[in-house]
């Protein structure tokens, strides 16, 4: 893609019309923004104080599993800690920092103003801390948090559960709407917002990515909202949806709770592969290798995610046919997704590379994706998953595609755009740090799992056999170390944003897209006029 | 599309009207829960004022935030291409609400096609059967549960009919109230889209009146009648509670008609509520056919 530099950008600034009011100025400016930046900023902070606390839960859990026994907590305790740590990081982590990144970066690789719809762009945060505020407020009530993991099975979720299941589902109705409005903006800002001259196999990858999963999102999340309908009325309104009693089943629970939870997974992981295909480029001062297939790869994907659901039940006592059809339709994905390692590859074959922490954490994220992936090939094998299915060995899949997958791909998009939205470089030396504690730390936290899962250690236990104590306790040494090197993470931020180093235009050679055609700190209001694109 | 008109598009200022609509479905959450929660405990039911306080700031809302999307339109602020992000917008949010039905429909269509059946012996489930429920016999409509409730299907001649007649000829005239306003004949645009307004009301009072007929002693079709009762009621609920905000919107529709808003070329709120009206009326359509017929 090339692209003409549009003229001098401040030159359109100084004749702003009455869309370019003043920023308003304390409180006011963030709770009745309209702007895309801020909104966006607000997407980051909110999701990394998420991911801390989420963590923070993590740690509890870890704590508790250093030894065997029970030391710390209360079971029923560690039950609300593991539930809780998943859906904070689910939905109030990792999903809110890639709509952060949408919303910061978007507009502008698409050389548009802003969202196509700024006022509902700002409703769909600010529903969110409320939404969690509700859940996490759970914590103070009589009966707990929610305790049934946060796939919440039934009838874990309604027969068996504790009184704070009503405050439970109408959290994750908010939660929904919030991502089904911000993927709504996402969806019509591509489509109608983009500059002319940028058809849609010029748009960046990133875009791409960013576009298929928002269809992903508009598509299940209302889905959960019907699942955790059904959960309420069950356990409220004395329906059977998920009880045999009545002519329902708890298995059909899980085939509506995957049919959601499986795209959504994808959702979690598909912007992942928009930053990489982003960053390794960049750093690779080569153009991707294989633009279309990632595109087709990407749509195939997320075509594919919405008839595997079944993977995650087949100790149900589904029949065979469907155990062989749901198989065979997982094993499926590893082709497209096998065309994309192929292509990253590809891009740094011969490639002029240079390793700044962005390109780091790229490397790392296909490595260890690559490694999440495979466990994941595994576990698709229908006679297989019954030996690994509930243990620990799918504990450190998940993990390794959405902390060293999502998450490593957030820090790389971060890093790599830091100086473009604070207008300063990042200390490279606490950046370094940040990635090597991270990478050693959490490969200590998630690589002994496979060996506990495949040993037999079942998942969401508070207690263990003594044989598996010795992983365990390596495991929780790793779990803390990756927690405090997170905290390198918030302090290089803070001193980011306070200053440092003058970033210029473009701080990284091989960088390409309409973002770097702007001021760092990009202008307030950017693309007034579109950017003409050949 | 030219450069002119992409320099137009219109980004609004800051407007207190989002964190406004936040605080009013935060009140609603954790009203409608605490209600939930304490539905055996009415002495502790401080939820459901909760609840209304939430309905009335997000209804206050709604107008103060329109009025402004109404005031911007009106000066003519929007461009061509902020209409397409206006409709754009509203289709995938019809999409969205699709697959929420889509939800309930599944779960209806797995419990006739897989759990009922397989209650009663069906595939390898022979053992469930004979050491669970013995007596269970699989129908559909589930008339008898297998912990043994009992209840009546609701026929599909007689009032859901009617109903049925009812909507698809309100989808018609709201088509025709389109129509007239293409064409600016504002009195037949009134009085097409005054009826669809009355077919909407009278259509959820029919509906009303076959909840009676369902609760009523004779056919004691309840919403906890096991599987039968929970897919009807939440199937029809829903869908009432869709043509319940549709027909608001339509009044609201008809209230701006007659203060002259609206042109021929210009008018995606009233196309918008038309969609949405077009679209319970689909639901109905597969809702008529797979709760009631088949």
């Amino acid at each position: 893609m090339t692209t003409d530099v549009i003229d001098d950008q401040s030159e359109h600034d100084s004749h702003d019309g009455e869309h370019h009011d003043h920023k308003m100025t304390g409180i006011k400016r963030w709770l009745y923004t309209t702007n895309h930046k801020d909104i966006g900023s607000m997407y980051l902070w909110f999701s990394f104080i998420m991911f801390l606390t989420g963590g923070a839960m993590a740690l509890v859990i870890r704590a508790e599993l250093f030894q065997p026994g029970l030391q710390i907590i209360e079971p029923d305790f560690f039950n609300q800690m593991t539930t809780v740590h998943g859906l904070i990081m689910v939905f109030g982590a990792i999903m809110p920092a890639f709509t952060g990144l949408a919303n910061w970066m978007l507009p502008m690789m698409v050389g548009a103003p802003d969202m196509a719809l700024p006022r509902l762009n700002n409703w769909s945060f600010w529903i969110l801390p409320f939404a969690f505020a509700i859940l996490l407020s759970s914590f103070f009530m009589e009966s707990g948090a929610p305790n049934f993991g946060w796939t919440f099975y039934a009838p874990l979720s309604t027969t068996y559960s504790n009184g704070s299941t009503a405050f439970f589902v109408f959290a994750v109705h908010i939660m929904g709407i919030s991502s089904i409005m911000g993927a709504i903006n996402i969806v019509v800002t591509i489509m109608n917002m983009r500059a002319p001259g940028m058809t849609y196999m010029k748009m960046p990858l990133f875009v791409w990515t960013f576009f298929i999963t928002a269809y992903l999102l508009i598509a299940v999340m209302p889905v959960l909202a019907g699942t955790v309908t059904m959960v309420l009325t069950d356990t409220y309104f004395g329906t059977s949806f998920f009880d045999a009693a009545g002519g329902g089943d708890p298995v059909m629970f899980q085939h509506i709770f995957w049919f959601f939870g499986h795209p959504e997974v994808y959702i979690m992981i598909l912007p992942a592969f928009g930053i990489v295909s982003t960053t390794i480029p960049a750093f690779s001062r080569k153009p991707l290798f294989g633009y279309s297939s990632m595109v087709y790869a990407t749509a195939s994907i997320a075509f594919l995610s919405f008839i595997v659901w079944a993977h995650h039940m087949f100790t149900t006592g589904m029949p065979l046919f469907g155990e062989l059809f749901f198989m065979y339709c997982t094993m499926l994905i590893a082709v497209p997704t096998g065309v994309k390692v192929f292509n990253w590859a590809a891009t740094m074959w011969r490639g002029s590379l240079s390793f700044e922490t962005p390109m780091l954490f790229s490397i790392a994220f296909v490595i260890l994706f690559t490694i999440g992936g495979f466990s994941g090939l595994m576990l698709a094998m229908t006679p297989a998953d019954f030996q690994y299915h509930d243990t620990y060995f799918v504990v450190a899949h998940f993990h390794y595609v959405l902390v060293t997958g999502a998450l490593f791909s957030i820090f790389a998009g971060a890093y790599y755009w830091l100086p473009k939205w604070t207008g300063y470089m990042y200390n490279d030396t606490l950046s370094k740090w940040h990635f090597w504690c991270s990478l050693i730390s959490v490969n200590l936290l998630f690589f002994p799992m496979h060996f506990l899962g495949l040993a037999g250690m079942p998942r969401r236990i508070p207690d263990y056999a003594l044989q598996f104590a010795d992983f365990n306790k390596w495991v929780s040494i790793g779990g803390f170390a990756f927690g405090i090197s997170q905290l390198i993470f918030l302090v290089l931020v803070i001193k980011c944003i306070r200053g440092g180093e003058k970033a210029p235009m473009k701080p990284w050679d091989g960088a390409e897209g309409l973002e770097w055609t702007v001021p760092s700190p990009a202008p307030y209001h950017t693309f007034t006029t579109p950017p003409k694109i050949d | 599309m030219t450069i002119k008109e992409y320099e137009s598009y219109y980004v609004p200022a800051q407007s207190k009207w989002p964190i406004v609509g936040a605080i009013a479905l935060f009140l609603i959450a954790v009203g409608a829960a605490n209600y939930v929660a304490n539905l055996n405990n009415p002495e502790n039911a401080g939820g459901g004022w909760v609840l209304l306080a939430g309905i009335a700031l997000i209804i206050y809302m709604m107008f103060g935030w329109f009025n402004n999307v109404i005031t911007e339109s009106m000066s003519g602020k929007y461009s061509h291409q902020m209409d397409n992000s206006f409709r754009q917008g509203m289709s995938w949010f019809i999409f969205s609400e699709v697959m929420f039905f889509a939800a309930f429909f599944g779960a209806l269509l797995y419990a006739r096609t897989f759990s009922v059946p397989w209650l009663d012996g069906a595939g390898n489930n022979a053992a469930t059967a004979i050491i669970l429920w013995p007596e269970f016999t699989a129908t559909w409509p589930l008339i008898k549960t297998p912990d043994g409730t009992e209840t009546t299907a609701m026929g599909w001649y007689g009032l859901p009919l009617i109903n049925t007649i009812l909507l698809l000829t309100s989808s018609i005239t709201a088509h025709f109230a389109h129509v007239s306003l293409e064409q600016n004949k504002r009195g037949l645009l009134k009085f097409w889209l005054g009826l669809t307004v009355v077919l909407g009301v009278v259509f959820l009072f029919c509906q009303g009146l076959e909840y009676a007929h369902g609760y009523a002693d004779e056919m004691k079709l309840y919403l906890d009648s096991g599987i039968y009762g929970n897919t009807f009621y939440l199937l029809t609920g829903f869908h009432g509670m869709h043509v319940t905000l549709g027909t608001i919107m339509l009044f609201v529709m008809l209230i701006r008609v007659f203060k002259g808003h609206f042109t021929p070329k210009n008018h995606f709120a009233f196309q918008a509520a038309s969609w949405y009206w077009h679209f319970v009326d689909v639901v109905w359509v597969i809702l008529f056919v797979f709760v009631y017929i088949i």
